[in-house]
């Protein structure tokens, strides 16, 4: 029930986001329609640094709890920061053609954005390479910790480039003017992103949960066999 | 014990076994002189191109055999599992860590000593006047490198593919560190040299960040 | 080979005693559950045999008793403080370096224990274990017993009150076992603990004063602090 109330929700939000983004929101003046991917690219990234904090928080808990369960919420929000970031990259290159002319550049929030992305690939690939549960957790809830403190020195590294080498800013640069109809579309959208973002992350924990029940039922069911076998060895002995 | 002593101990133990087979010393230097080479037919080694390009080349050079040569750093523990002895004797993690990011450190600076003069050379800079000021970049940006490529060598010392994964989770992290480290040398191979403050800072920063945060983690890094 | 004491008197008989508690460990690796709820109690002094089918878990909770591993539940408890510097292992793997020398290895080792006239002990350490003559030899050159011997020797060089012992005897060569047998002797009477795995029969056994036998990760019979161990050890030499 809360499951469906909770899609039900997300999808009215969803369209009603969409239907700002694309109606309610003024014409910018230069761009014009193209403008409007602005919307889901903002939304998008709101949703990635929220996942990654998410994360973040998640590798910090369960390295101090050593409950399992976060470090299922860790690897749930790092999946949907990477989704994130990937839609959030596409959207941006493919604005950036059309809107300026180059699909990218390397600002610091770009850069930033970039190497989130890898960083986190990264990590998802270092769990797949690791076997035992625990210690998988903890190296990529380690690794998820340097990440992390990693990313606001790439960004303040990255600023501390740009102004001696200015390059050209996309997306208004940092300090850029918002209309204020615009800004309210904007949070309307990102509003409606972090339900869905929220509900992708609990799918996928409890997608992570219930892998680890497999896991256990299989456990018990082997003991159980191996009981039997031994009482058998044992009888006939 | 306190952690400086008995780091110092490992580390001596660390520079003993490196110095009796030279292995990762000899492959390291080896690697670096072939990236510089390679690197020659990118672009045309004139003096104000070398300028441009010279710090961005020598530190990727740096990186690329950094990453290659801290892997063995646990990997070499796990043959007769002599980490299982580290870790039971009265010492701290982080001495272990610690004796290992001493003797990386020291590796890596040796191989930079010896490649540096050598790129210079090649590349028709002239290096001698701001030799003082360039060893402390250099040295910065190899303790930043060596601390955070320690901890992944840890890391990444139990996983499959752990040759290929280590330089996979280190570069990304070491972006920073790359920009930090190529601006202030690129600011001592100009016409003028000067040290740029900005980004030493940053680079010193960098290096605590992260030394704090091996600290912090360091028990979660040996555990089994 | 020197049959006398790598330690000092004075030192065996002013260290503190040693038991180990376990409550209701168990070990998990993935798929694996290698311990499953094991709770022992052994007091300072007693000689524990642990017996076992390879497999059983002897090795998991040697590593575990080591503060090597970290149980995935239940805990280990020392009756001393510091346990770290009093306890020594003997394991499947040599733990030593083997482009080291006998002597560097055992000096290295001296010195994270924080141990006092380590050259001196370190020789008499060499001497004991018949290794003295081989001291400035690279361990890469040593047989396999040579470096069991060394390995031991490393294992017992702070002084221990604790024995972890996983498979001690195995690639020891005839002399080995006799310097092995003669140092378990003295330990015992020096009052130190000692846990020593093994799945298949050897002299030292008869020293054991408790035989506990795990199977399965659980422990399956245990003849308990003031019980013979005569029994299921005989078990062992019929399986054997």
């Amino acid at each position: 029930m809360k499951r469906f109330a909770i899609t039900v929700a997300s999808a009215a939000l969803i369209f009603f986001a969409g239907y700002a983004a694309l109606f309610i929101a003024p014409d910018e003046s230069t761009m014009h329609a193209i403008q409007r991917v602005f919307y889901v690219h903002v939304a998008l990234w709101a949703s990635m640094y929220s996942a990654l904090t998410i994360a973040f928080v998640a590798n910090v808990a369960w390295l101090a709890t050593r409950n399992i369960k976060w470090d299922w919420l860790g690897v749930s929000a790092v999946e949907v920061g990477v989704v994130s970031c990937t839609g959030g990259l596409a959207t941006g290159v493919l604005w950036g053609k059309p809107a300026w002319g180059i699909w990218w550049t390397w600002d610091a929030r770009l850069t930033t954005a970039f190497l989130l992305w890898i960083l986190y690939i990264a990590y998802l690939l270092l769990r797949g390479l690791l076997e035992d549960p625990q210690r998988r957790a903890t190296l990529s809830a380690v690794f998820g910790i340097f990440a992390f403190l990693d990313a606001p020195l790439v960004y303040a590294s990255n600023r501390l480039w740009r102004t001696q080498h200015p390059a050209p800013v996309m997306f208004g640069g940092e300090n850029a003017y918002l209309d204020p109809t615009m800004a309210k579309a904007l949070m309307v959208c990102i509003a409606a992103i972090l339900p869905v973002m929220i509900f992708l992350l609990m799918d996928r924990y409890r997608l992570e949960r219930m892998r680890h029940e497999v896991e256990e039922l299989r456990l018990a069911a082997e003991e159980q066999a191996a009981d039997a076998n031994s009482a058998v060895t044992r009888s006939t002995a | 014990m306190s952690a400086a002593r008995a780091a110092a101990i490992l580390l001596a133990k660390e520079l003993r076994l490196e110095f009796r087979t030279r292995e990762l010393l000899t492959g390291t230097v080896i690697f670096v002189l072939v990236v510089i080479v390679l690197f020659s037919f990118a672009f045309d080694p004139t003096a104000a191109d070398s300028r441009r390009y010279g710090p961005g080349l020598l530190w990727i050079a740096f990186l690329f055999a950094g990453s290659l040569m801290l892997h063995p750093s646990f990997a070499r523990e796990q043959a007769n599992q002599t980490l299982d002895a580290l870790r039971m004797a009265p010492i701290s993690a982080f001495a272990i860590l610690l004796g290992k990011m001493l003797a990386n450190f020291i590796f890596l600076a040796i191989a930079e000593a010896v490649l540096v003069p050598v790129f210079a050379v090649l590349y028709n800079v002239s290096l001698t006047a701001v030799a003082g000021r360039l060893a402390l970049v250099l040295a910065l940006g190899t303790l930043g490198l060596v601390i955070t490529g320690t901890v992944f060598s840890a890391v990444s010392a139990h996983a499959r593919m752990r040759e290929l994964l280590l330089p996979l989770l280190l570069l990304p992290i070491l972006a920073p560190l790359l920009i930090a480290a190529v601006e202030a040398t690129a600011s001592l191979f100009a016409e003028q040299p000067a040290l740029d403050r900005t980004w030493l800072t940053f680079l010193g920063g960098f290096d605590i960040v992260f030394l704090t945060a091996s600290w912090l983690l360091c028990d979660f890094l040996l555990e089994e | 080979m020197s049959a006398t004491s790598a330690t000092p008197a004075s030192a065996t008989q002013a260290a503190p005693s040693l038991g180990i508690s376990f409550e209701k460990i168990e070990k998990r690796f993935g798929a694996l559950q290698a311990l499953r709820g094991v709770s022992l109690d052994v007091q300072a002094g007693e000689f524990v045999a642990l017996l076992g089918h390879n497999g059983a878990g002897k090795t998991t909770l040697l590593r575990i008793a080591a503060l090597l591993m970290r149980p995935t539940s239940g805990a280990v408890r020392f009756t001393a403080d510091e346990p770290k510097a009093l306890v020594g292992m003997v394991s499947h793997s040599t733990l030593l370096y083997d482009e080291l020398t006998a002597a560097e290895n055992l000096t290295l080792f001296a010195e994270l224990y924080a141990l006092g006239d380590v050259a001196s002990r370190v020789a008499a350490a060499l001497e004991a274990c018949g290794l003295a003559s081989r001291a400035g030899s690279l361990v890469r050159t040593f047989s396999r017993g040579m470096r069991q011997r060394l390995s031991i020797a490393r294992a017992l060089l702070h002084g221990p009150r604790l024995l972890l012992l996983d498979e001690p005897a195995a690639g020891l060569d005839r002399q080995g076992l006799v310097w092995f047998g003669e140092t378990l002797e003295r330990l015992r009477d020096a009052g130190a603990t000692v846990l020593m795995s093994t799945h298949a029969r050897n002299e030292s056994l008869d020293l054991a004063t408790r035989a506990v036998s795990l199977a399965g990760g659980r422990i399956e019979h245990d003849s308990g602090p003031g019980g013979d161990p005569r029994p299921l050890l005989a078990a062992l030499r019929a399986e054997a």
